[in-house]
Parts: C-alpha cells; sequence; structure tokens
C-alpha cells in the first residue's frame, strides 16, 4: 500500500472522511517519517503519545459522524507557539526548559477543530534569523539538495522546521511565524507554500513575541488549497489580542479556482535589484506570462520607498525584540543563574540564555531607543514606515495584487552565511516591505535554477484579501506544475 | 565607527548582558556595520510625515474589552516555570539592605 505520508493535506483529508484508512494509520505513517527523517533536524520535541491518542479520539469522532473541519490531521508547529504541557523553547537555551500552563489560541483553534500536534518544529533563536541556523538545537537541514552536489543547504528561516518537515512529507501541513518573511522565504527554500495573513487575522496570543507590530502567524503546506484549509482553521477574532481582527473569516478554499480574469497585477520595478540573477528575473516573468495567459492585465507600478523597507525594519524590529524579550529575567520562567545580587543574576541569565544573534538584535534595540537616538533611528524609522505604507495604499488604488520574487536567491550552503549579519538580512529584501504595511503574501513554488533548487513568487495583496492571493496562488500553482522531491535521501 | 567600545558597553549594559573582553570586538564591528547601514535613512525627507507605530486597521482602533475579572486563581500554574518560588511568589536576591 501506498504510504499515506505521499497524500497532501486535502486528499488526507477526503481519504478520511471516505474511510479509505483511519486517523491512527495516518498519524502512525507520519510519526514513522518524523522519526526515520531525524537527520534534518526539523523537529525539536516529538510527541508521538498525544498523536497517536488524539488520532484514535479522531477516529471515534468519525464514527460516531461529529468529525470536525481538520479531524484526524497531523501537523507540526513551529516552536514559537506556546503549546500546554508540550517544551515551548523558541529554539533558545532560554527557554529550554519551558513548559507552557496554557495554549495559544491558533493552536487551540486548530485542535478544537480536530488537528492533530505531531511535534514541536525547530525554528532561529526567537524567529530571529533567515536559515535556521540560530537555533539552540542546531540547523535544519534542507531535503533539497543541488544537482550533482552532497553539500547541506538550508531550509531558509526562520520557519525553517515548519518549511523542511513540509517539504520532506513528514507534516501534512504545519506552522509558522512571519515577521519579516519567516514563513514566505522558508517556503521558497523547499518548494513549498507559505502565506503570512493580514496583520490581526490570527490571534497572537500564546505566540512567544519578537516584534510585536510585525509579528503574524501563518500556514506553510505542500500546495494552494492545503494552506487556504489550514489558515481558514488559524483564524479567529481573539479579545486576548487587541490587535485581532473582528472582520469575517471567508471560507478561504472556495476561492480557489476563481477566475483572475480581468484582474490586474502590479509588476514594482524597484524590486529590480542590481546584480539581480537572470533566473529569478526568468521566474519573474514566468509569472507575469502564466498570469497574463489566464486573463490578468500587468500593470508596471512603482513603490518608491523599497529600497528603505530593510534598513527600516532592521530599527524596528530589533527595538520590539529588545523591549519584549526585557521579561526573560531568570525570575519567572526559563533558564536561571543563581546570584546573590539581583543585576548581577539577570546579566548572567540572559548572557548564558541567548544565543550571539539575539544578543545583536537586542543590543541595537536598545541602542535606536537610548535616549539621544530615538528620534534620528526609532522615530525616524516609524515614519519611514508611514511612507512605505503610503506606497501600497497608493498602488492598491489601481491594481488587485503586485507579483515579484520571493527572494534574491535560491537556497545556499549551510554555513555560508552565518558569520556575516548584513549578507544574512539581505536575504529578506523582498519580504520585509509586506510585513512593515501589514500586508498578506504568498510564496509560491514556481519552478527550479539551473542548480535543481526551488525558487518562489511571492503575491502580496490588499489588507484582508487574501482570498484574491490564493486564487492568483492557484492559476501559478497550475501554470508551474512543480514536482516535490522525489529521492528521500535523508530517511534512515 | 559610529559606535565606540564605551558605548557598546554602555549599551550591553541597558540591554542587561555582559560580554567577555574578546567578544566586545567583533560585537563592536558587527554594530557598527549594522547602524552604519540603517543610517541610509537619513537621506529620506520625513519632515511632513507622522510615524505608523501599528499597521493595525488604524480606522477603527483596537477594541477595548469590557474591565470586568474573567480569568483568574491559578497561582500555581503561573509559578510552576520559576526556579525559585515560595507559597505562590517570586523568590529573587534580596534588593533592599
Amino acid at each position: 500500500m501506498k504510504k499515506l505520508t505521499e497524500l497532501c493535506l486535502y486528499d488526507a483529508r477526503e481519504g478520511l472522511l471516505n474511510k479509505d484508512f483511519t486517523s491512527k494509520e495516518l498519524v502512525l505513517d507520519h510519526i514513522e517519517a518524523m522519526e526515520s527523517s531525524r537527520s534534518l533536524n526539523a523537529f525539536i520535541t516529538e510527541t508521538p503519545e498525544i498523536a497517536i491518542k488524539s488520532a484514535e479520539n479522531s477516529d471515534l469522532r468519525f464514527n460516531k459522524g461529529t468529525n470536525r473541519d481538520l479531524e484526524g490531521i497531523p501537523i507540526g508547529v513551529k516552536d514559537m507557539f506556546c503549546t500546554k504541557g508540550v517544551l515551548t523553547s523558541a529554539s533558545s537555551k532560554m527557554l529550554s526548559n519551558f513548559i507552557p500552563p496554557y495554549e495559544s489560541t491558533v493552536t487551540n483553534n486548530l485542535w478544537n477543530e480536530g488537528a492533530i500536534l505531531l511535534g514541536k518544529l525547530n525554528n532561529d533563536e526567537f524567529a530571529m534569523g533567515s536559515s535556521n541556523e540560530t537555533s539552540f538545537y542546531g540547523p535544519v537541514i534542507n531535503p533539497w539538495k543541488g544537482n550533482n552536489n552532497e553539500q547541506n543547504l538550508v531550509p531558509g528561516g526562520s520557519s525553517g522546521g515548519s518549511s523542511a518537515s513540509v517539504a520532506a512529507n513528514i507534516s501534512l501541513g504545519a506552522l509558522g511565524t512571519d515577521t519579516g518573511g519567516s514563513i514566505r522565504q522558508p517556503a521558497s527554500f523547499t518548494g513549498t507554500v507559505g502565506l503570512k495573513p493580514t496583520y490581526g487575522r490570527c490571534s497572537r496570543w500564546g505566540i512567544i513575541a519578537f516584534a510585536s507590530s510585525l509579528d503574524q502567524a501563518g500556514p506553510i503546506t505542500r500546495n494552494v488549497r492545503d494552506n487556504a484549509i489550514l489558515l481558514k482553521n488559524m483564524c479567529s477574532h481573539d479579545p486576548k489580542d487587541t490587535t485581532s481582527s473582528s472582520k469575517k473569516i471567508p471560507n478561504f478554499e472556495e476561492s480557489i479556482g476563481n477566475s483572475v480574469k480581468g484582474l490586474k497585477v502590479g509588476i514594482p520595478n524597484e524590486f529590480f535589484q542590481e546584480g539581480m540573477s537572470d533566473e529569478i528575473i526568468d521566474i519573474w516573468n514566468k509569472g507575469k506570462e502564466w498570469l497574463k495567459k489566464s486573463g490578468a492585465e500587468i500593470i508596471d507600478i512603482s513603490l518608491p520607498n523599497t529600497k528603505y523597507a530593510l534598513p527600516c525594519y532592521y530599527i524596528i524590529a530589533p527595538a520590539e525584540a529588545s523591549s519584549n524579550l526585557a521579561r526573560y529575567d531568570g525570575v519567572r520562567f526559563g533558564h536561571s543563574v543563581n546570584s546573590s545580587d539581583i543585576n548581577e543574576m539577570y546579566k548572567a541569565t540572559r548572557s548564558e540564555g541567548f544565543g550571539d544573534e539575539v544578543k545583536r538584535r537586542i543590543m541595537i534595540g536598545t541602542y535606536v531607543l537610548s535616549s539621544g537616538y530615538y528620534d534620528a533611528y526609532y522615530l525616524k524609522a516609524q515614519k519611514v514606515r508611514s511612507l512605505i505604507t503610503e506606497d501600497y495604499n497608493k498602488v492598491f488604488n489601481s491594481v488587485d495584487v503586485i507579483l515579484t520574487p520571493s527572494t534574491p536567491s535560491s537556497a545556499f550552503g549551510l554555513n555560508e552565511k552565518s558569520d556575516d549579519p548584513l549578507s544574512m538580512y539581505l536575504n529578506d529584501i523582498f519580504t520585509v516591505p509586506v510585513n512593515l504595511a501589514g500586508l498578506p503574501a504568498i510564496s509560491v513554488p514556481a519552478g527550479l535554477d539551473s542548480n535543481g533548487l526551488p525558487l518562489g513568487l511571492q503575491l502580496i495583496g490588499k489588507p484582508f484579501e487574501e482570498e484574491t492571493i490564493y486564487s492568483f496562488a492557484k492559476v501559478i500553482e497550475d501554470s508551474a506544475n512543480f514536482k516535490n522531491i522525489e529521492n528521500q535521501w535523508w530517511v534512515q | 565607527m559610529s559606535v565606540d567600545k564605551d558605548n557598546v558597553i554602555k549599551i550591553a549594559n541597558l540591554s542587561k548582558i555582559s560580554f567577555k573582553d574578546n567578544e566586545i570586538e567583533k560585537f563592536q564591528e558587527d554594530l557598527n556595520q549594522i547602524i552604519d547601514w540603517v543610517d541610509q535613512l537619513s537621506e529620506v525627507n520625513t519632515e511632513t510625515v507622522s510615524p505608523t507605530f501599528s499597521s493595525f486597521d488604524n480606522d477603527k482602533g483596537m477594541k477595548k474589552r469590557e474591565d470586568i475579572i474573567n480569568d483568574g486563581n491559578y497561582r500555581e500554574d503561573i509559578t510552576v516555570n520559576a526556579p525559585n518560588s515560595e507559597e505562590g511568589f517570586f523568590l529573587v536576591p534580596k534588593v533592599i539592605d
């Protein structure tokens, strides 16, 4: 019999409904995949006992006819989401002993619809990174390798465990968080579909905070339809998060297959970067052609402040992070170093508990917020953020979506950029503006580069118009006819 | 270099992080590289621009819930992850002589 891990989420849901197999069978196949794929280091905590028990419960519900929307579907959860009674580390030594006494709203919504926790996924420490190399638990390995090349590649970051587990058929879908590209960039590097919803679409309650005005939860899946199914079950208005939206939650899945005929696609000329590789330009042009063939109108647009998005982000995100991470003081939870002096206790705890990239960002954040620099850096950046947002507002008067590449390159090698923070930051050049403006955006696999590695295209939408994004994403998916990895070299 | 060594030590103090002597230089170098790079924002004219602190639906503002107690009474859950606690309190080193 075909392994059930080869099914996508949508087909697995159909199979369960048709009683072709049980949830327990589905979950056991995924547990086996999880255990035989440990060489990828995608999971920090495996939860097979929880998964099997939940699957048995789901099977009872199928028999009674009380099955819910995601009944019996095993998924992975990034280790930034608090899960009650299960280690939630943010991939940091600081929280390597933290067992939350509560559940995040997003995961709670999923469990209430019958989804099943397979395990907690590795990420960059506190979601700060673009390669998953800053994790206290070690890097995640990308299931993809270049043509005739044994070199290990990064899965992108910070949601690297999420993207790798989905690409490697270990989970039917995974949760990520995206502050500057942390869902879309890893999706692009692993040939998966990753969506960052509009700011406010998903509750942030119970998600370990990095930069609160930018953080959003979102799904990573193997296709567009799966993504829409998962997103619908993540969203809710949550009184516990004042920035969670009370807008009606559409059935996103229904927008899949909607025609894009007559809709307008903006191509921002500022996204043409100097030194951009021909392969990225080619895939972008292909995307344009596909959408044109489907009846959409392609329009050149200008987003003049694009070049300032990245420096703007690297002031605002560290500023918010330095403030959010002040809570790690060794008193209430997490790593703690004993000392008779409270200041020494704070310093020793934080110096031991945080890794270098987190320290760097706390330091930058503290600097730009400190007396004498606040106006020049922090306030300035928030003003530039207004200009960037204004660029998008203007453009969206005349187009329905914006099409760009997701990343400036395909996946790079392990340790290739980890010594140079700035070159690592430049990875997020196409994804960061979206977070600053609070917009929804998706990365969809569009093809392979000459080295045989996946490249993604990004579609950016108007606030709360994820449905339009999904309609366009489906067109790209159907046109690209992207195939997942066949050789599962990592299975032991 | 825009951030000198004394400044790095001052920021580290504010951040409640300590560095070994051999680490400071590398951090200083990284910080300067990043600060010099973000400095390009100074060329943008923002004289008449007001700041955006959040992209959340600004028209309607944030919703406030009614000011009623709807949660609580789990002191044990709250202190369960604390390295030092006693009778439902967090323990810290003595701060007042």
